[in-house]
This record gives C-alpha cells, structure tokens and sequence, in this order.
C-alpha cells in the first residue's frame, strides 16, 4: 500500500512538473515562431508542437526529421449521385450553407458535413463521404522531439487537429519525462486558438507596439482570462513606437500582467529566417541577450 | 468588382494594402472579414451609424412535445445534441451544447414531434459606417466564441456589387479564409520576402487556384529578406502588383494607425494601377 502510494505521487510529481507553454499572439506575423524556436534552443528537456497548423513555419527553423506520419480525417462532406437525382430541389432548399447549386452539384469547399441534403433527400440520391483533411507528424530536431501538422489547404477543422497535435506533444512529454511542451499557436482568437490555449500553464502573447497589436492584444488576453490561462507579454520591436509600447505597459499593469521583455528590432531576425536558423543560435546582442533573460523568468 | 486582400502568415501587411487601397479608389465599400481580429477600422476610424448583433439559430426542445426518439441526436453531425431518456419515475432530458451547433437546422427539420424550435445564440456583432465617402463594415466575434465562419458570411451578405468592394480578410489557408475570399473577382495576396512568407504564400496560392480565382502579389517590406518571392512569381507566372520597400516611416506610420497613402501621395497612382492590372489578369484567366 505504502509503495503503490508512493508511486502514485510519483507520478503526480512528475504531471506535475510539466509545464505546457503556449506562445500566442492575436495579430500574425508579431513573431511568435521566432520566440518559439529561440526558447526550444534555451529550454532543456522539452517537447515542441507547432500547433499554428494552418500555416506552420516551425519546421523551416528547426528542420525536423519526419519519423511518423499520419493521416487526419475530420468530418464528412456531400457527394450526390446524379443518376440517381431526379432533381426535386428539395436538397437545395434545406442546406443552410448554399452549399448546393440550383442544378444540384455540391460545393465541397462550401459544404460544412451536416448531412441534412442526405436525409432528406426522397431518393437517397445524396452520400456522405470522409474528408482527407491534413496530415500530422512525429518528428526528431536537434533540439528534441515536435509534433506538427499540415491542415489540407481550404480545409475546417484546424480547431481538432490542433487538439491532436496537443495530445500527442503531451503524451510524448509524459512518456519521456520531459519537462516542457512548448506550443507554437496560430494567430487570432477562434478555434485553433482556443484549442492551443486549453490547459496550458502559461501563455506568452507577443505583440508589437502597433495600434493593430494593441488592439489584438487586447483580445487575446481576454480569451486567456476567459480560459483562466495565466498570460504574460512580449513586446516586439519595441522600439519602432516607444510611446505605444510605454501605452502596453501601462494597460498590461493595469491588468496585472507582466511584460516579460521589450525585443528592440533587428534585422538580425529576418536574415535568420533565411538562414533558417533559431535567431539565439544566428543573432547576437541585444535582442539574444532579451531572449534569454526572458527564458530564466519563466523557466521554473 | 470584389477584390479580396488575404496573405496565407499573418502580419504581412494585408490590413495596410487593404487600407491603402480602399482610399486610392473611389466608391468603395470595404469588409473587414478578419472577424476574430479585425483591424482596418483602427485606420480607417470610420463613423459607425449602426451595430447589428450576429447570431446562429439553435435548438430549443420543448420537454412537453419530446419522447426522447433519438433522431435528433442521430442527425446531428456534431455531437451537438446528448439525449438522457427517462427512467420510470423521472423525466428524461435533452441536452443542447450551443458551441458546437453549426445551426444547420436538421434536428428541427427531422424532429418527428415537432418539439424542436429555433432560438438566436449571439456569436458576434456587426458594425456598419462611414470613413469618409467609404462605407465601411466589420464583424466582431465575441470572446471565447469559435464560430467565425458564419458571422463572415454575415458580414458578406451586406456586399454592394454597385461598389469596388475590398475585403480584407484572415491569415491562413482554411474556412475563415476561403469564406471571405470566396466570390471574389481578384485576390491580392500579401506576403514578405522571407522562407516564412513565401512558404505561407504557396499555401495560399493553393487555395486560390483551388476556388479558380485569378490573382496577384504584393511583396512587402520587400527590401528585407531575400528575392525568394520574385523568383517564385516569375517560375509560377504569377504577376507581382507591387514591391513595398521597408522603410522606418511607413513602419511608425502603421504603428500610429495612419494609413501611409495619406502622407505618401505617390503610392496613390501605384494602388490605382493594381487595380487597372487586375482588371487585364481577370480577362486573360477567364480565356
Ligand atoms: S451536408 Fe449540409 S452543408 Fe453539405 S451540402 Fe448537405 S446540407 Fe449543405
Ligand atoms: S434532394 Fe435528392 S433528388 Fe432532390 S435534388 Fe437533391 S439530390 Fe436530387
Ligand atoms: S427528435 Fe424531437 S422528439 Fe426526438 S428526442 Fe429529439 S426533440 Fe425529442
Ligand atoms: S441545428 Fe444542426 S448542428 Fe445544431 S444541434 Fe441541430 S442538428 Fe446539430
């Protein structure tokens, strides 16, 4: 009894040590997948998952070799059989999604899988197909395993795959007793952000001293707090509008959140893009210096 | 004529060709479809005159009409519905979870009793004005709400065809995205020289071939980087609309949210001419 105590705390400890941290941004393009790959150099023991599986751009630093591959299915699609059509309309009428045009062929981009044409269709005229929607991976970097995916091009669903590449990033961590799962999010705040949000220790939204990053950080700090997600922030190119950037400040204490660093603007950062390298291993200065004070903050 | 503003990344600057655009032209109606984060308005800080709440219809049982059947739990796609039929003494229950209800309207549709309704779930909210002589509109969506999809076609429904039309749409390459490009004349996709950029642009060059509507490019910051993009533009015949050097003033004058056309008159004629190319590539793609 006292061992198999003993053993379950064990494992509790080890849950427990794992902290999941989310790199989130609200406004694209605010480098997200910069810090991401900076911090997968810093942290030791940890796994990665780019979970911005619309258009993921991890792989491009961290050059991952792919070791699994799988396939992600989600949801079903209409398809009509024509010869057995005898052109009632009556499918047209009810789809909600416009999905059906007046000669009864369906937009498979429109179409959203709800199955209402097939079953009210008088002459079972109409089937429901799965749809192939992306595809996931398990792979190895240098800096440690990573899970990512590629959501099939004009595709829904990002919010499940981002789900998935979360349980196996996780599941990975637990397995290996690693200690970070670091989740590189997609911008916005909708599904996929939600979905890269939940359960999540800690969120790091970086922004920049832009109205339109204020304005998005706005929001996505609300949908942090609305998820009970501890947030933290990252001013990047602090130093292109100082005045706003003294604005984020501000607004964040008020709020109580903490800025965890300003990133002064370095075109250091694109030319590691093109490198494609982590900007810690190609940069230097300031910017690296940054990166690196902001990792020991939130390490523990 | 609709011409639709998407990048496949994020933050390459679709927002100020967008905004650039719409105050090169005249008549313009602009659509702000990045629902989730919508910015054009910090730039266009139009007077808005009216706020329409958007909203999706679900289901409401009525317990007295309902036996607890079933088929409105078999016909929902997405698990929207949990049905706890009764026990001898207790009533039974069904369960609706509004997050997940699409609002195709099946269960309603097929409910043999007739004990379903629908009831208006608010997703967002959308606001109409002016910025200047350009009608502007744009939708919110609510906080925590994953729902996007429904309220862009909300926001396109107020499309005027007797205007040039701008919409500005998310980042990426799926729903939300084809959602709001889809129906357009011409697309103008916006990306930066980068590996990052260029690798987000084929996506989303897939996804316009997929919907077939013709398109162009815009290079941003294009001074930055490599010339990745060109190159690519000119193996693929895709044609570049513009180059957008980087320069420190256009950067602190989108920080500021003002739009650069307002104090750098030049690039009015340079956004006219896009326009103008548009025209010609949506004739030669329609041969
Ligand atoms: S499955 Fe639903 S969305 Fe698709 S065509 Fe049929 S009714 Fe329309
Ligand atoms: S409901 Fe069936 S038979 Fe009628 S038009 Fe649609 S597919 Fe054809
Ligand atoms: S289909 Fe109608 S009667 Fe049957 S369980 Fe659903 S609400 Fe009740
Ligand atoms: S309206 Fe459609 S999605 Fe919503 S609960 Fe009914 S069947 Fe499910």
């Amino acid at each position: 009894m006292q061992t198999r105590h003993a053993v379950d705390s064990g494992i509790a400890l080890v849950e427990d040590t794992m902290k999941q941290i989310a790199i989130i941004s609200g406004k694209g393009g605010t480098g997200k997948t910069i810090l991401t790959a900076s911090l997968a150099v810093l942290a030791e023991n940890k796994v990665m998952a780019d979970c911005d599986v619309d258009a993921a751009d991890l792989h491009l630093i961290l050059h991952p070799d792919i070791r699994e591959h799988h396939e992600f299915r989600s949801g079903k699609i209409a398809v009509v059989k024509s010869w057995l059509c005898q052109g009632c309309g009556e499918c047209v009428t009810a789809c909600r999604f416009d999905a059906i045009s007046d000669n009864f062929m369906i937009d498979p981009i429109a179409c959203e899988g709800c199955g209402v044409c097939s079953h009210i269709c008088p002459s079972a005229a109409v089937c429901m197909e799965e749809n192939r929607s992306g595809e996931w991976f398990i792979s190895d970097t240098r800096y440690g395993p990573m899970v990512h995916a590629a959501l099939g091009v004009a595709e829904e669903n990002s919010g499940k795959l981002v789900t998935l590449v979360r349980q196996h990033a996780t599941r990975i961590a637990e397995d290996e007793r690693r200690d970070y799962v670091l989740i590189d999010g997609p911008p916005g705040i909708g599904c996929p952000v939600i979905a890269s949000l939940t359960g999540a220790d800690l969120a790091i939204i970086i922004t920049e001293p832009t109205l339109s990053g204020m304005h998005d950080l706005e929001r996505v700090a609300q949908v942090a707090r609305h998820f009970n997600i501890p947030a933290k922030v990252v001013v990047n190119k602090f130093d292109l509008n100082t005045t706003n950037t003294e604005r984020i400040k501000q607004t964040t204490k008020d709020k109580g959140i903490d800025v965890l660093a300003l990133l002064p603007f370095s075109e250091q950062v694109s030319r590691s893009i093109v490198r494609g390298v982590p900007l810690i291993e190609y940069g230097n200065g300031q910017i690296v210096k940054e990166i690196k004070m902001l990792w020991e903050k939130i390490k523990d | 004529m609709i011409i639709s503003i998407a990048s496949g990344k994020g933050g390459t600057g679709k927002t100020t060709v967008a905004v650039n655009l719409a105050l090169s032209l005249h008549n313009v109606q602009f659509l702000d479809c990045d629902v989730e984060e919508p910015n054009a308005h910090l730039f266009l800080k139009p007077e808005i005159h009216s706020q329409n709440i958007a909203t999706i219809p679900i289901p409401q049982v009525d317990e007295a009409l309902c036996d607890y059947c079933g088929k409105c739990r078999e016909i929902c796609a997405y698990n929207a519905i949990a049905i706890f039929p009764g026990k001898e003494n207790a009533r039974g229950s069904v369960l609706v979870f509004p997050h997940l209800c699409h609002g195709c309207g099946g269960c309603s549709l097929f409910c043999p009793r007739s004990a379903i309704s629908e009831i208006p779930r608010e997703i967002g909210i959308i606001e109409q004005g002016y910025s200047g002589d350009i009608e502007f509109i744009h939708g919110k969506l609510n906080i925590g709400e994953i729902m996007s999809p429904p309220l862009i076609r909300q926001v396109k429904a107020y499309t005027n065809p007797e205007k040039t039309v701008i919409i500005d749409s998310p980042p990426g390459t799926s729903c939300p995205v084809i959602g709001s490009v889809r129906g357009s004349d011409f697309c103008i996709l916006v990306t930066e020289p980068t590996p990052f950029g260029l690798y987000d642009m084929t996506l989303a060059v897939e996804v316009l071939e997929k919907l077939r509507i013709p398109f162009g490019v815009v290079i941003n910051r294009s001074t930055i980087g490599n010339r990745s993009i060109d190159e690519y533009c000119r193996i693929k015949n895709i044609p570049i609309l513009m180059h957008i050097p980087f320069e420190r003033e256009i950067a602190s004058l989108y920080s500021q949210g003002i739009p650069f056309v307002r104090e750098k008159n030049e690039y009015r004629k340079k956004f006219h001419d896009i326009v103008r190319l548009s025209e010609i590539q949506q004739m030669v793609y329609r041969k």
